[in-house]
């Protein structure tokens, strides 16, 4: 019920932010619309935990910062590196990183973080495993060290 | 916010968003194969976008100018790894497979 | 200020030619996708700095729903590549590959 909550505030909100405007008449097809899809999404069943994930608004706080610190700094090495001139600085790998996320949503947002931060791209997602294509030696190496890994487990919070 | 100092704000970012969004171009052209293409193209999506988004915010003229820039930014944020990763998976599922570092290093020795 | 819509614009328009040289070159048809993506991220924000430059801010709608049809044009691309379907199932790839 939260969710379709949720689902139906943030609907609203696009609603009236792309309009501009606010008759009454407008308000009541935003509020028929917005209800019209919230109906909709609970009978195909992704109006739920997973498809408007409220209980992570706080943790997500906490993480977001880091994830861009992150984003930023591996943009600016895969800069230096396409910038050098002569041969290209980079050795290509496959690897495989291991996830201790206990749900299919904590394994989505570390397999998009993953994917956010240039040097590093998420090919496949195999059971607790992800297939990663790295840029570089020291970009592979960052990743296994796991500290993304850590703070995306922190991010989903316990198991329920 | 003083209008000079939105002015130079504005141009800061667009500049540095330029400058990415052209490092992204390049990268797209000098790597070697699909696979290492995809870290630029993202460099491009995240970084140089962000950038430019964000620089445009402070030229805008009223706050629903800027809620629809932050509409873009947070959409692009979701949907560039998904369509990047997207890509990567077909590719990988379609038997195409990434040059890996010790075939560079042969390629270089044989030149 | 509008120095730097400008330039904004002509740095866009350059990656883009870039971005257009590369999907011609290919060799993949992923190269290809790829440098379309690209494109289309590059033309959503061309139309922002564009409205900007022109004066009309009202582009951006325009550019998001740009964003939208670009994304949704990648996925379905994608989609096909891989089944040569556009209604195959994400259960069968283990099976068609």
């Amino acid at each position: 019920m939260r969710s379709a909550v949720a689902l139906f505030l943030v609907l609203a909100a696009l609603w009236l932010l792309n309009s501009g405007h606010y008759g009454p008449l407008m308000l009541f097809f935003c509020v028929g619309s917005c209800l019209f899809v919230v109906v909709l999404s609970r009978r195909m069943g992704v109006a739920d935990e997973e498809g408007m994930p409220v209980h992570l608004a706080l943790r997500a706080a906490a993480y977001l910062p880091w994830l861009l610190k992150e984003i930023v700094v591996s943009n600016i090495d895969v800069a230096k590196r396409v910038l050098r001139p002569g041969k290209l600085r980079i050795s290509p790998r496959i690897i495989e990183t291991p996830t201790t996320q206990h749900s299919d949503l904590g394994r989505v947002i570390f397999a998009n973080s993953i994917t956010l931060t240039p040097g590093t791209i998420s090919i496949q997602v195999r059971g607790s495993h992800i297939t990663v294509h790295a840029l570089a030696d020291e970009v592979a190496d960052g990743l296994l060290g796991g500290e993304m890994d850590r703070r995306v487990t922190r991010l989903e919070g316990p198991a329920r | 916010m003083a209008p000079q100092l939105a002015v130079i704000l504005l141009w800061a970012f667009l500049v540095a968003g330029s400058i990415f969004l052209l490092i992204g171009g390049i990268g797209l052209l000098r790597m070697p194969d699909f696979y290492s293409r995809i870290h630029p193209a993202g460099i491009t999506d995240t970084l140089g976008a962000w950038l430019v988004l964000i620089g445009l915010m402070f030229a805008s003229a009223s706050w629903l100018v800027t809620v629809k820039l932050v509409m873009l930014l947070i959409f692009l944020f979701i949907t560039s790894p998904l369509s990047s990763h997207a890509l990567a998976k077909a590719a990988y599922l379609r038997g195409l497979r990434p040059m890996l570092g010790h075939q560079l290093e042969r390629e270089a020795a044989d030149d | 200020m509008m120095g730097a819509f400008a330039a904004a614009t002509a740095a866009l328009l350059v990656c883009m030619a870039m971005t257009l040289v590369r999907s011609i070159l290919g060799p993949t048809v992923f190269d290809r996708v790829l440098a379309v993506n690209s494109f289309g991220t590059k033309t959503v924000l061309l139309i922002a700095v564009y409205g900007f430059l022109s004066g009309r801010p009202e582009f951006l709608d325009l550019a998001l729903v740009y964003a939208l049809m670009n994304f949704i044009g990648t996925i379905a691309v994608m989609k096909f590549t891989r089944f040569n379907d556009l209604a195959g199932m994400e259960e069968n790839d283990e099976e068609v590959y």
